[in-house]
């Protein structure tokens, strides 16, 4: 027999056909031509839609004494959000400009460390990192007026806070000025008032002032409160048996009050009410040069378990995102498990020998999918969801078009991503129901176990960081974070709960969880479809 | 045809009938044990389960007597992603039938549709019930071990791990994987597809809590929980506070069976009525 050079048969490789996008179009191609690939996208974007009107079923959930009733109205501030108000304030008119100074001398407080016997909180000294005292002017006594405030934290140092949600710390903040006031080294305090602008300074001797911060009060009246306050902080601890706000009492002493305008006496309030479940209201006293103002409560943003309405949150609209993960996932396997099973594996790689770009078309098809379908369903389920969570009241948290932009855009990334993982994975174990049990347990399943034993489904401690533990900080479920409505804030120690819409990760950083996962499977995908045999 | 019908006693098809099924049990099972697969798939469930409930034992704390944590849940945690595999294995005990094209070739040998499909549920029963027993009975020793350091112990009222309760949970965790299996094959039969039909599996049993959890209408919530196949599986593996649950341990697991015989109904349907 004798070898002779065969020259194969068939038409050349032009640069065209060599291109890369020509492999995506031939991939795309093939993706479009299965009828029920195309269905299983369409039920992906379908069902997240349609969840929507089971997830906005808000019906009124509170329980009062005899049965179900209507929910506390959740006070709101500024800008509609809500805010917890609660506070004992001493307080005087002022018309137009003024400034107010005062020296705090001291700020103890008492803190609820179980029940006594007869059931009553059993208090003992000590402070929340975030109890508070000092200076406020606020526009009027009611719950969620427009305020700007200098005080001396727990732990925190000296502070600026201003209309609820804005907290800008006073320079040098050591540990040993924490809380750490007295008679002896007292802080002193500033508030300027200046037509809507309202500024504050904060000083060791009532010599040198440094500035703190300077805030435009939109809208401001003529007239305003101003005077001192105290705030035992909202701060939620296994011991408490009250409401949150009422764990904590805080007691600041004042000393060398300066008004710029003629002093008439100062009138005590309980803003949020006497009442208000408050074990002991608020109290002020007076004597030489010294005022002692004493209450529980808090002056901040209500997220987390703060809030206590019953609004919504925007994130329920996009409650769905599971039921469309699933069909999404078994058709992203399917993109590369059913070409193994039909052998249709091998023609595509003679057609393309390149197989890493074979590998990347195909993720790049099955990603643009995924991200289409999630936006187009993100989209619809916000532009349905919105109007039906508004029916029940204001949203849990107001949602500014950035959020709602990052929500959906997020949403079509989530799923994107997912698409791709499904596709690695699918190509790593070549076997369609492997791929997609593997790919479902770890996307859809962290989410349940997030409410089980495994997260340490018992609060520990408080403070921003979510719910659900490690399940949706570690797995590609992280990435749900793209999608929270609801903000959590530095200055309020309440329990952020997964069932309030809280996850452990900030958005952009749970969804980069996701794609290292995707990034990790493709890799090795990469490297087995190198080295095998097709 | 219809004359051997006829004339043959009625004894003799009887006996025919369970030659066939014999026969058919018998052919299963010897494909059963032949294929790596199944073996693989079942000691990877019982690992799973076992180990995330070792896991799940020791993440827990209890602080007091009153911190209501159920240790046969804790215990069971696991039994969460383990019935994933083993739907995966009644899956392809039926999926592969088809993607191999090998159902053509055992209807011919087995023309009998519904006795092959009976044979088939039969062959995956016995392993996946020993499976089952095997894992749940890992994960309740793990458990055993591993509590009462954590805070289960009779001080704060967790007497024995081994009272009629907890026997009665083990045994409801048992049965609820042996039906998911059997869900899992019943609707791998009806849709004839391996991936659709795990996607299905898995949606059936993931989506009911979850959805159950996003859900803040309380009537809707608590129908979830009822007709959800986990949720109401979960009921009968609970110890503690069941009188307070939405399903006694036996209607719970009367759930799961509704669930499991619609799938296999569903399946012998489409077996019977479509051509393979």
């Amino acid at each position: 027999m004798t070898t002779e050079t065969v020259t194969p048969h068939g038409s050349p490789l032009t640069p065209e056909r060599d291109s890369f996008w020509y492999l995506v179009h031939a991939e795309w191609t093939k993706f479009r031509t299965v009828r029920g690939w195309v269905i299983a996208v369409l039920v992906t974007i379908a069902a997240i839609t349609a969840f929507v009107f089971v997830a906005s079923d808000v019906s009124s959930s509170c329980v009062g004494p005899g049965g179900p009733s209507a929910c506390p109205a959740q006070p709101t501030g500024p800008g509609g959000v809500p805010v917890v108000d609660t506070f004992y304030f001493a307080h005087q008119p002022v018309t137009g400009n003024g400034t107010i100074t005062a020296a705090v001398t001291s700020l103890t407080g008492q803190v609820e460390v179980g029940l006594a016997g007869n059931g009553a909180p059993q208090m003992a000294p000590g402070l929340e990192p975030w109890s508070k005292a000092g200076i406020i002017i606020k526009e009027n006594t009611s719950q969620g007026s427009a305020y700007a405030a200098m005080m001396v934290t727990g732990s925190n140092g000296v502070r600026m806070q201003w209309d609820y949600v804005n907290d800008t710390p006073g320079p040098g903040k050591g540990a040993g000025e924490a809380g750490g006031v007295s008679a002896s080294a007292p802080r002193w305090l500033r508030l300027v008032r200046d037509g809507g602008t309202i500024t504050g300074y904060d000083s060791a001797d009532g010599t040198h002032w440094a500035l703190v911060g300077t805030t435009t009060l939109p809208g401001l009246t003529s007239t305003v409160q101003a005077g001192l306050f105290a705030a035992g902080s909202y701060y939620d601890s296994r011991f408490c048996t009250y409401d949150s706000n009422f764990c904590t009492r805080a007691t600041g002493v004042f000393r060398h009050i300066g008004l710029s305008w003629p002093a008439t006496g100062w009138t005590g309030t309980n803003v949020g009410g006497p009442n208000f479940g408050v074990p002991v209201p608020g109290t002020l006293r007076q004597s030489a040069g010294t005022i002692t103002v004493a209450s529980f409560g808090d002056i901040s943003p209500a997220a987390g378990n703060a809030y206590g309405g019953n609004g919504q949150s925007l994130q329920r609209a996009l409650a769905g995102t599971f039921f469309g993960l699933i069909p999404l996932i078994v058709v992203a396997a399917m993109f590369i498990t059913a070409e193994y099973r039909r052998g249709l594996i091998r023609v595509s790689l003679t057609a393309a020998p390149r197989r890493g770009r074979l590998l990347a078309a195909k993720a790049t098809v099955i990603g643009a999918v995924g991200f289409v379908a999630g936006l187009v369903a993100a989209t619809l389920a916000l532009a349905v969801g919105k109007p039906l969570l508004l029916r029940a009241g204001p949203l849990a948290w107001p949602v500014s078009l950035l959020t709602e932009a990052r929500m959906v855009v997020g949403t079509g990334a989530l799923l994107a991503v997912a698409a791709v993982l499904a596709l690695a994975i699918g190509t790593i174990v070549r076997r369609s129901a492997l791929a997609v049990t593997i790919v479902i347990v770890v996307i859809v399943l962290p989410y349940l176990l997030a409410f089980g034993p495994l997260s340490g489904s018992q609060p520990q401690g408080s403070g921003p960081g979510g719910g659900g533990g490690w399940p949706l900080q570690i797995t590609p479920a992280a990435a749900l974070s793209v999608q929270q409505a609801v903000p959590q804030f530095h200055q309020l120690l309440a329990v952020y709960p997964l069932s309030n819409g809280y996850y452990p990760l900030a958005p952009w950083a749970g969804l980069a969880v996701e794609c290292a996962w995707a990034a990790a499977a493709l890799a090795l995908a990469f490297l087995l479809l190198r080295r095998r045999d097709a | 045809m219809s004359l051997t019908a006829r004339v043959a006693p009625p004894r003799y098809l009887l006996g025919q009938a369970l030659h066939a099924a014999v026969q058919a049990l018998r052919a299963e099972w010897t494909k059963f044990r032949t294929v790596a697969g199944p073996s693989w798939l079942l000691a990877g469930a019982v690992a799973l389960t076992v180990a995330v409930g070792a896991a799940a034992a020791s993440a827990v704390r209890c602080q007091s007597a009153k911190c209501g944590i159920d240790p046969a849940m804790v215990s069971f945690t696991g039994i969460d992603p383990g019935q994933a595999v083993v739907a995966v294995a009644g899956v392809l005990a039926m999926g592969n039938e088809y993607s191999t094209g090998m159902i053509k070739l055992s209807l011919t040998a087995m023309p009998r549709r519904l006795t092959w499909l009976v044979a088939k549920a039969a062959v995956l029963t016995a392993p996946v019930l020993a499976a089952s027993a095997l894992a749940v009975a890992g994960a309740a020793l793990a458990g055993r071990l591993i509590l009462p350091g954590h805070g289960f112990t009779p001080a704060h009222g967790y007497a024995s791990l081994t009272s009629a309760t907890d026997v009665r949970a083990a045994a409801g965790a048992v049965l609820y994987l042996t039906l998911i299996a059997l869900l899992s094959l019943g609707l791998a039969a009806a849709v004839r597809d391996s991936a659709a039909a795990i996607g299905l599996v898995l949606g059936v049993l993931y989506l009911f809590p979850i959805a159950a959890a996003v859900v803040s209408n309380p009537a809707l919530d608590r129908h979830l929980d009822q007709i959800g196949p986990l949720p109401a599986g979960q009921d009968a593996q609970a110890t503690i506070g069941v009188h307070s649950l939405l399903l006694t341990p036996w209607q719970g697991l009367g759930v799961v069976a509704l669930w499991t015989a619609g799938a296999l109904l569903l399946g012998a349907l489409a077996l019977k009525f479509r051509d393979a």
